[in-house]
């Protein structure tokens, strides 16, 4: 393989590839100034770790810092404008992208007398990720520079948000299974260091450690269905696979492994198994409960998971291999095969499970991320009903206007941390725990103070002390908040964007236009009577009304209103580069997420279609010719844009009514509780998912780990029954020295010496002393091996 | 023909043998007051025997396969044994793996103040004893190699280990001989009966043997007498690799094991166990692999299901067992047991393609399927060998600097010990078989292999898999994560200089063979190919 930057075949495995370098340079250089992890600014000139006294921690220097930025950056910005390079040259005229991709491989592995290859490649489905997906990471990058301008691990941090950037680009351009594993796991992994990123912190580590078990749980399934695609197909190529009618029909026609007889064919099986992979990825219903957790790890990060990269990696893949889960089937005349229906339902259920948890939070992350869970349902539940397009055009735009939604959630975070240092002035000092003590877990305060900690606070001059042990105070509660739009008014009017983006505003945001397109897809098969999209037509629209209107209420909380606290009254944004930096993302991505939408109108939409669409629908036009077989087009259909119409304007309506008519005021009771009554209990508790999980696998399969496994298998019955047999040994050596003994004393005083010397020797060797028995083996053994090995080299050279 | 090395003027295989012996006699001669020169002495003999692995594995020429490096010279011609030297694409790897983790593990035994000479000297005869089994062409060197390489790790065990070692070196000492025992008898037995020890004609001979020359055992047929053997041979490698549930030794051995010790125990001495199955017991006994077995009159299966039934109960327990630790060594070495299943599962695959191909009651993918099982086998072997010797080493660093092994006494580490952190969570990554790091590739290799063949117990095997990930984390969680515990405040935690010199091989190879896996697959892939293919009907 030559190297040519200008062949467009090429290219696509440079793309992750600055990033993944990125990432390395840092980790092996820049974060290294002087031995990691903190500034000598952040910890008070002299190395001194803040929270433990005395304790003298490795310190980065600034410029060590600064290089970071510089080196994470220009990874993350050259994947992007490669990706720009390719994306326009995918967009050129005389390009038929579906049929001739871009691609290159190379041989990987032997396999017996064949090899199997990896190859990347760049088709419209790619290609519209490749839109995405760096534009995204490079936003969510340049806000990192503001959001983590004062953490001591920023370095690392940068380190780590490269890795995923490139694990993330990987899965994208991949055209192998394996190969977008690698980057799926990847991905799991910085995700796990990065949602533990402030590891000190109990909620923090245990979050990291639940983000990754659960996902693992689907990723070993869907392990086993890339074996045994790869076992059925003999590769693991998507070209090869999906594009391929032979191969396709052959996986439909063949029964499954174990489960053939329900007449499952292969294709059915290794479906399930794969969607069962994305199901965890993309914390889909019932696995959503790790998502939510990862609200600890810094907002930044909160983005990358929730919007440009992991759980769009998981819809992303299950997009992809939608021709393997549709084969057999035909999803628009009402036929679906197996995985085809286990996605409509997996993802109608959780779209609108989780906007219900929704609507009973108040931590202002926590909204976003069941709102993101119920979102990525809305593609699943597309998807199973053959909505190809729509999903595809719905992951997009989330992408965009969810990015945006967890960055100014930051910034109002950050904001209200500002102001609430600001409220409660500069006299607090020192720390919340006598360090002299040397007990070995009197850590209790300090985990607590880290907690606080955590957030990197925004203003590093005038910070006298960081991480006041304030328990009472959470910077994330909305019912801390209120009337914020006078005081972080950019932020404010992003926000909004994003936020009635989320809502599906009709005709001026994108995420109207693209839930239009789900809807619709649905009513057409609602209206010829098949089943599964009615059931996904009817928990859709309902989550829709949902989704407006816990919107509208989080929206009312965090900046209707006056303010409820004194934090939220003096909040704001440091002047200076962090606040630059955290807010020019913000403003970009919520330009997008308005205009996104428009590449995706129906062309008989009345004015808006021959405004946008007139040459038929752009975004359908490019993206459905990645499958073998382009999908169909839906007639124009009054029914569902009424029923996306009346869903977003009702539930913002309603929001509006009771979360900004009458704005919450200090200490009172949010109107929901009243309402809804014991439901809100239950929906704030999340239907005691973590309660039941918990009590149902984590706890007995830890007991089953130690008592059964550790103690009494190995300790009790295998090792109890060594220890039996050495015993029997035992007690036949006491028998027979006894017997010895016996026979001795009995024959008297005519044994010869010779006999009594033995027996002295015998005994010597019953003391136990193997040690010397095995030294003379040793020294006998390794004259031996002296000996013919020299013997053997003269014979040889000799011969 | 490729013509053997030559190293002045011996040949290589055989120079890489009595290396290691000598230079261990060298080293006990060097002045033991004088703790530099034993050391520098003994890196530089390791680093030839690195060297001399390292030629023998590149000389090895896939376009050719077959053994190559052929030593034969007559040695006890009255048994009709011989010193056979040979090495295929499987050797070569393990030759290599071997080279690799000798001078590391000499490199780590620097720590070592108490008789450093003895020490160092009984690492490098430990070499001698794996290269001979990895090299050896003929059943009694193989033997004899195989028993030799005990008895340095013994000592090692027993003098320098930690508080509970009596314990552990006499149990690991009484097991692993135990379990020749059966081993011996079925090699005379066989021996004997064929009339050479010659690994490769017994390969073809033993198989085919029916019975005309007698069994040794009159009156007893000669079906009884091949299961006998096989049982021999089964359990003694077992014993070794540890297949459960014989595996309840190397916890305790490797627990007690000084950081050198354990490195080779798990990184090296498991491999023989696994090297004999794949180099023996399928050659010998493809029939048996494959020929029904009744158990307790419930159901039948054959000897390969069982194999596989054990396999999987090492890859789930042993993941189980391993959550269940609060030693960090003794974590690590449960570790092993459920890596080490892969391994089996991986062999058990390829004993049914084998014996299938043997009786030509194959079909082509079946012998795709144990191609691919082998290879992941071969490969997790290797793996297994860099990710969980680098386990041990940090494990090892960490116990050198908090004399403790609890990891309910460590917490929050990371913020002292930054770089230790790092290459921590990297080979711990390695061993949980994350994709792009080596453990992915030959885990998928086994778990394809295996899933057509033994279906429902790959689909168990997950669960391993899953709970892999539990004590991975509960690894990093207690050590590097939550609050730092103010007792180690005024510790020197970060790992030292001399540490990560004799890491970072092992971290680049994890690498290095994740994302291209080939170098080193491409090898084993054509021994493995020709091993199955070639004996389809008898060979």
């Amino acid at each position: 393989m030559n190297f040519d930057a200008n062949d467009m075949n090429f290219l696509p495995w440079l793309i992750p590839a600055a990033p993944l370098l990125a990432f390395f340079v840092i980790v092996l250089i820049t974060n290294r100034a002087r031995w990691l992890p903190g500034t000598a600014h952040e910890y008070s000139g002299d190395g001194q770790h803040p929270h433990y006294h005395g304790l003298l921690v490795p310190v980065v220097t600034d410029w060590g810092r600064v290089a970071s930025i510089v080196v994470g950056m220009s990874g993350v910005v050259a994947a992007w404008l490669m990706s720009l390079v390719v994306v326009s040259n995918a967009l050129g005229p005389n390009i038929e992208l579906g049929k001739d991709v871009f691609a290159s491989s190379i041989a990987w592995l032997a396999t017996g007398q064949t090899t199997f290859s990896m190859r990347v490649m760049i088709d419209p489905l790619t290609t519209v990720m490749l839109v995405m997906v760096p534009l995204a990471c490079t936003m969510i990058f340049i806000y990192s520079i503001g959001y983590m301008a004062h953490d001591p691990r920023q370095a690392r941090f940068f380190a780590l948000i490269s890795l995923f950037a490139a694990a993330m680009l990987t899965l994208v351009v991949a055209d192998n299974l394996l190969l977008l594993f690698v980057g799926w796991e990847v991905m799991g992994l910085c995700s796990y260091l990065l949602i533990g990123f402030w590891y000190e912190k109990d909620s923090a580590y245990q979050a990291a450690i639940k983000a990754f078990t659960t996902t693992r749980v689907a990723d070993v399934v869907m392990l086993l269905g890339i074996a045994y695609l790869y076992t059925q197909t003999g590769t693991l190529s998507f070209r090869e696979i999906l594009y391929n009618e032979e191969v396709l029909h052959q996986l439909a026609s063949t029964p499954a492994l174990l489960i053939g007889s329900w007449g499952v064919s292969a294709a059915g099986l290794i479906g399930v198994f794969l969607i069962i992979g994305t199901v965890g990825k993309s914390a889909q219903f019932p696995l959503h409960v790790w998502l939510p957790d990862a609200m600890e790890g810094p907002t930044p990060v909160s983005a990358m998971i929730h919007a440009a990269a992991m759980v769009s990696a998981g819809i992303y893949a299950v997009i992809r291999m939608y021709p393997l889960f549709a084969a057999g089937g035909h999803p628009h005349q009402g036929d679906l095969t197996l995985p085809l229906m286990f996605m409509a339902v997996v993802g109608a259920v959780t779209a609108l499970f989780a906007a219900t948890i929704a609507v009973a939070q108040n931590d202002v992350k926590r909204v976003l991320a069941y709102s993101t869970i119920s979102q990525l349902g809305f593609m699943m539940a597309a998807l199973g009903i053959g909505g190809y397009v729509a999903a595809t055009f719905h992951l997009i735009t989330h992408a965009f206007f969810k990015a945006l939604l967890f960055m100014a959630s930051g910034a109002v975070i950050h904001g209200v941390e500002h102001g609430h240092q600001h409220g409660q002035g500069h006299g607090h000092n020192g720390h919340g725990h006598d360090d002299q003590g040397h007990e070995a877990h009197d850590s209790h305060d300090v985990q607590a103070e880290h907690g606080h900690e955590a957030h990197g606070h925004g203003h590093g001059g005038e910070r006298p002390d960081a991480g006041l042990p304030d328990h009472s105070f959470d910077p994330q509660d909305m019912l801390n908040m209120g009337g914020m739009r006078k005081t972080m008014p950019v932020t404010f009017w992003t926000f909004l964007i994003g936020g009635l983006s989320l809502a599906g505003l009709p005709l001026v945001t994108a995420g109207f236009w693209s839930k239009d397109e789900i809807l619709a897809d649905a009513w057409y098969g609602l209206s010829h009577g098949y089943g599964a999209h009615t059931l996904v037509f009817v928990c859709l629209v309902l989550a829709a009304t949902m989704t407006a209107f816990y919107t509208m209420r989080q929206l009312g909380l965090t900046f209707w209103g006056e303010p409820r606290t004194a934090a939220a009254k003096h909040a704001g944004l440091p002047v200076g580069p962090v606040s630059v930096s955290m807010t020019l993302p913000l403003i970009i991505l919520a330009v997008l997420a308005v205009i996104a939408g428009y590449v995706g109108v129906h062309p008989d939409f009345p004015l808006f279609g021959a405004l946008f669409s007139s040459n038929g629908n752009p975004f359908f036009n490019f993206v459905g010719p990645t499958l073998l077989e382009k999908p169909e087009k839906l007639a124009f259909d009054w029914v569902p844009v009424f029923f996306s119409f009346a869903a977003a304007l009702g539930g913002i309506a309603v929001g509006y009514w009771v979360y900004w008519r009458k704005p919450l005021e200090a200490g009172q009771e949010d109107p929901a509780i009243k309402a809804l009554g014991p439901v809100y209990d239950l929906l704030k508790n999340k239907y005691y998912f973590d309660e039941l999980y918990e009590r149902v696998f984590i706890r007995p399969s830890q007991w089953f780990a130690t008592a059964v496994v550790s103690e009494f298998v190995d300790h009790g019955i295998i090792d109890g029954f060594l220890h039996l047999l050495a015993r029997l040994a035992n007690w036949i050596g006491e028998f027979f020295k006894a017997l010895n003994l016996w026979l001795i004393d009995g024959v008297g005083d005519g044994i010869p010496k010779l006999i009594g010397d033995f027996g002295f020797w015998f005994r010597r060797i019953q003391t136990g002393r193997v040690q010397q028995y095995l030294l003379l083996v040793l020294i006998a053994a390794l004259l031996i091996g002296v000996i013919f090995a020299i013997s053997a080299g003269l014979l040889q050279a000799a011969g | 023909m490729v013509q053997p090395l030559q190293v002045f003027g011996f040949d290589a295989l055989s120079m890489l043998i009595v290396t290691p012996a000598l230079g261990a006699l060298l080293v006990l001669a060097l002045p033991g007051q004088s703790k530099a020169v034993v050391r520098w002495g003994a890196l530089l003999i390791a680093l030839g025997i690195t060297a001399l692995a390292v030629s023998v594995y590149a000389a090895y020429d896939t376009s050719v396969g077959g053994y190559q490096q052929v030593v034969s010279v007559p040695w006890f011609a009255l048994l009709g044994a011989s010193w056979h030297l040979g090495i295929d694409g499987i050797s070569a790897a393990m030759i290599l793996l071997t080279g690799i983790l000798t001078p590391l593990a000499v490199l780590i035994s620097w720590e070592i103040d108490d008789r450093p000479n003895m020490h160092l000297a009984l690492i490098l005869f430990f070499a001698t004893g794996c290269m001979g089994v990895f090299a050896a062409m003929d059943l009694m060197i193989f033997f004899l190699f195989y028993e030799l390489s005990l008895v340095p790790m013994y000592f090692l065990v027993n003098q320098w280990g930690g508080p509970n070692r009596k314990y552990a070196s006499t149990k690991f000492m009484i097991y692993s001989i135990g379990g020749t025992l059966g081993m011996l008898l079925a090699s005379q037995l066989i021996g004997l009966t064929a009339g050479t020890f010659d690994i490769e004609r017994l390969s073809t001979l033993w198989p085919a043997y029916a019975g005309e020359m007698g069994t040794f055992l009159p009156g007893v047929g000669i079906e009884t007498v091949k299961a006998l053997a096989f049982v021999g041979f089964f359990v003694a490698f077992c014993i070794k690799v540890p297949v459960w549930p014989f595996h309840t030794w190397l916890p305790d051995a490797h627990g007690e094991a000084p950081t050198a010790g354990s490195m080779l125990l798990a990184g090296v001495m498991l491999k023989l166990g696994a090297y004999g199955f794949i180099r023996l017991v399928i050659p010998l006994f493809p029939d048996v692999w494959v020929a029904e077995v009744n158990i307790l009159g419930a159901f039948t299966t054959n000897w390969a299901g069982i194999f596989a039934f054990l396999a999987m109960l090492g890859i789930v327990l042993g993941a189980f067992a391993a959550w269940g630790q609060n030693d960090i060594k003794r974590l690590v070495a449960y570790s092993s047991v459920n890596h080490m299943g892969f391994v089996a599962l991986g062999i058990a695959a390829m004993a049914v393609a084998y014996g299938n191909a043997y009786t030509q009651s194959h079909s082509v993918e079946l012998l795709q399927h144990g191609i691919l099982a082998a290879n992941g086998a071969v490969l997790q072997m290797f793996n297994h060998g860099l990710s969980s010797a680098g386990m041990f080493l940090l494990a090892g660093a960490i116990y050198h600097k908090t004399h403790t092994r609890d990891l309910r006494e460590y917490g929050g580490l990371w913020v002292k010990a930054p770089i230790y952190g790092g290459i921590f969570i990297f080979t711990s990554m390695a061993s949980l078989g994350l994709p792009g790091l080596n453990g992915f590739v030959s885990e998928f290799l086994v778990v394809r292999g295996a899933w057509p063949v033994f279906t429902m117990l790959t689909v168990i095997s997950m669960i391993g898999l899953l709970f892999t990930g539990s004590y991975i984390l509960k690894g990093i969680r207690a050590v590097l994560h939550g609050p730092f515990n103010l007792h180690w405040k005024d510790y020197k935690l970060e790992i030292e200089l001399r540490e990560v010199v004799a890491i970072a091989p092992l971290l680049v190879l994890m690498l290095v063979t994740g994302l291209l896996p080939n170098w080193i697959l491409s090898v084993i892939n054509g021994s493995v190919t020709e091993m199955v293919t070639r004996v389809i009907g008898g060979g």
